[in-house]
């Protein structure tokens, strides 16, 4: 967070914060690597806003340290962090002009009117804002200023951008395309981010790597495919997308993976029956379920009965009731949703072994 | 619609009582001083010619407009310090700050006065203590002249500056000071770029109240200016009661309206009524 124009390594650890007794974070360690794109996820009040404070230097954390490069920053003060900021809301200087706006980082650092000029004149081209200088922010869009306060947290090219929910405010089709710049923005500036929300497909979209947060503590952290088809945990594997469960029993160990009992027919799967043993729950996602007339000897498979459907377009949504009465949902393409309502009676449940995940049974 | 316009006739109601009464008690007599100030003591525009030439009246009103400008500055300044710590301050700071503001309200302008006079004399606690203490020899002139108004009407007015500016403070979003930080800007810039510009409606009408109060003063300045520094009030007064002059005070009180009319007009064109209380 020091060296202008250098993207920052960030090392949290075991951050904590209490507000009176209320627990907003609790023992936090991670490591936020250079020029990397971390999104912090979760729902409301689960920390993820909070660590975004303690790294802007606006909260101090009640215990831990961090670090920026090797050097303790716990107590250093925001204004001397300077990491960009991009605030919920936007929170740009109402009184000011566009180009004043952009402008204040570079002010406050002393920098010549020349090289401020050039800078402002930059940013301003690469946010795409070009004649709109002398406007004020409340003459803008939503999208206009949602770009006046990417192009004032990065002018001044800080070690790392935090952002907390900056598209909330945007319709859906806008949010797309700012999705989309700040990607490019981050790509362009090489600058580590760090991006708060509490949506999920923008999270998986934008990020290098994903850290899952609920009620005060960082659950898991990885790749967005990683977190999405391997979660650690029920809360991780709910929060990221639709996800069918379904009870199991016998669970051990086995070549290449793990096997287990799913509706008295054994089941395989890759991942390995380290900390689960016994019972427990299979977890596959929608998606990598299919539908077949029969499964095949050794594939992984369970019957069914479709009970009801849901035309999504590209693909037909179709939710069904296993024997033993567990509910499934699958997305299949239409044709395949159709002929297997017609038939009223039992369908094949099929996945591949790599599809299927373990999780604890009961509990979180 | 239908419920809209009967909210606006039910308000209508409830004003009309108010509205007849300020009628009939100040806007119906006014037209009565209008027309002395064209009559007496002869018909035509005899008064306000005397306005534009008559030394003593005009420098009563350069005086006024003077003593009125200091007392804006000085009450506005004052009173937005007291603003930062009652609105922004620790629980603590703001229970004091409130208590400040408040108790002035339910003391009268003229104990006020009286109380200044004790306090500003040559014999008074401020110049008996400095010569105590041998700061002084002889006792500071601070009352019966400019200096004792500016005083007490800076006093009487500074509550008067806290609403407006308040009500402008309380609106401005806390997430655009911490931006303001968190891009690099030191606590003292970031009051000055940011949050004294963002309450630039609360200054505009904190100023503009205090102004158009400071014009009318009469009760301050008749004591506390020990007849040497005559306001335009105290003015009308004396040509109305002592010299007797009706036709010079009527003028002069017209003059006044309507100079106060077009402040207020200006000053609605900057903050809403609502801020102001």
């Amino acid at each position: 967070m020091q060296q202008p124009g250098r993207a920052a390594e960030i090392k949290a650890i075991g951050i904590g914060k209490s507000f009176g007794s209320f627990r907003a974070l609790d023992n936090l360690t991670l490591d936020i690597g250079r020029g990397e794109f971390l999104t912090l996820l979760g729902p409301s009040g689960s920390g993820k806003t909070t660590f975004l404070m303690i790294l802007a230097g606006f909260v101090q954390p009640t215990e831990g340290r961090l670090f920026s490069d090797g050097v303790d920053i716990t107590e250093r003060p925001a204004e001397q962090r300077a990491a960009g900021m991009v605030f919920q809301g936007y929170a740009l200087f109402p009184h000011m002009s566009v180009e004043a706006n952009i402008a204040f980082p570079l002010k406050v650092r002393k920098k010549s009117a020349a090289d401020i000029k050039r800078r402002v004149g930059e940013m301003i081209e690469r946010v795409g804002l070009k004649g709109h200088e002398k406007k004020l922010p409340a003459q803008l869009s939503g999208g206009q200023q949602q770009r006046v306060a990417l192009a004032r947290a990065l002018v001044f090219e800080p070690g790392v951008l935090l952002l907390d929910e900056p598209f909330s405010a945007l319709d859906k089709g806008l949010r797309g395309q700012m999705q989309a710049e700040m990607k490019r923005l981050h790509q362009e500036t090489g600058t580590t981010f760090v991006f708060v929300t509490h949506d999920q497909s923008e999270a998986l979209a934008l990020s290098s790597r994903v850290a899952i947060f609920n009620h005060g503590k960082l659950l898991q952290v990885g790749a967005p495919d990683e977190v999405y088809d391997r979660p650690d945990n029920r809360f991780v594997a709910e929060f990221l997308g639709e996800i069918n469960m379904l009870p199991l029993k016998g669970v051990r160990p086995a070549d290449n993976g793990s096997t287990g009992l799913c509706e008295d027919r054994a089941v395989s799967m890759r991942c390995k029956a380290e900390t689960v043993r016994g019972d427990a729950i299979l977890a596959i996602r929608p998606e990598y379920m299919s539908i077949s007339g029969e499964a095949a000897a050794g594939e992984n498979g369970i019957a069914a009965t479709a009970t009801n459907s849901t035309y999504l377009g590209a693909a037909t949504r179709l939710d069904l009731t296993t024997r033993q009465g567990a509910k499934v949902t699958v997305s299949v393409p239409n044709e395949i949703a159709a002929a297997a309502l017609s038939k009223g009676n039992s369908v094949w449940l099929t996945w591949p072994a790599e599809k299927g995940f373990l999780l604890p049974h009961g509990g979180q | 619609m239908r419920a809209y316009l009967s909210d606006r006739m039910g308000a209508a109601l409830l004003m009309a009582p108010l509205l007849l009464f300020l009628v009939l008690a100040y806007a119906w007599p006014f037209l009565g001083v209008v027309k002395w100030s064209f009559t007496l003591p002869t018909p035509g525009l005899g008064q306000y010619e005397a306005l534009l030439t008559d030394d003593l009246v005009q420098s009563v009103f350069i005086r006024t407009l003077r003593i009125a400008a200091v007392v804006t500055v000085v009450s506005v300044a004052a009173a937005y310090a007291i603003t930062v710590v009652w609105v922004r301050g620790t629980p603590v700071q703001r229970v004091i700050a409130e208590f400040c503001i408040l108790v002035p309200f339910w003391i009268s302008v003229l104990t006020r006065a009286f109380g200044w006079v004790a306090l500003l004399s040559n014999r008074g606690l401020i110049n008996t203590w400095l010569q105590a203490i041998g700061f002084i020899s002889e006792p500071l002139a601070l009352v019966r002249n400019e200096f004792g108004v500016i005083v007490g009407m800076t006093h009487f007015l500074i509550p008067f500056a806290v609403f407006p500016l308040a009500s402008s403070m309380r609106s401005l979003d806390d997430r655009v000071l911490l931006a303001a930080r968190g891009l690099g800007s030191s606590r003292m810039r970031t009051f000055w770029s940011v949050f004294v510009p963002m309450t630039r409606s609360g200054i505009i009408g904190a100023a503009l109240i205090v102004f158009v109060f400071s014009l009318g003063f009469f009760v301050t300045p008749a004591i506390l200016g020990g007849g040497r520094s005559v306001m335009v009030a105290e003015l009308i007064y004396l040509r109305i009661f002592q010299s007797p002059d009706w036709g010079l005070g009527a003028a002069i009180s017209v003059v006044l309206v309507l100079f106060v009319g077009a402040l207020m007009a200006l000053l609605f064109r900057y903050v809403r009524p609502k801020q102001l209380i």
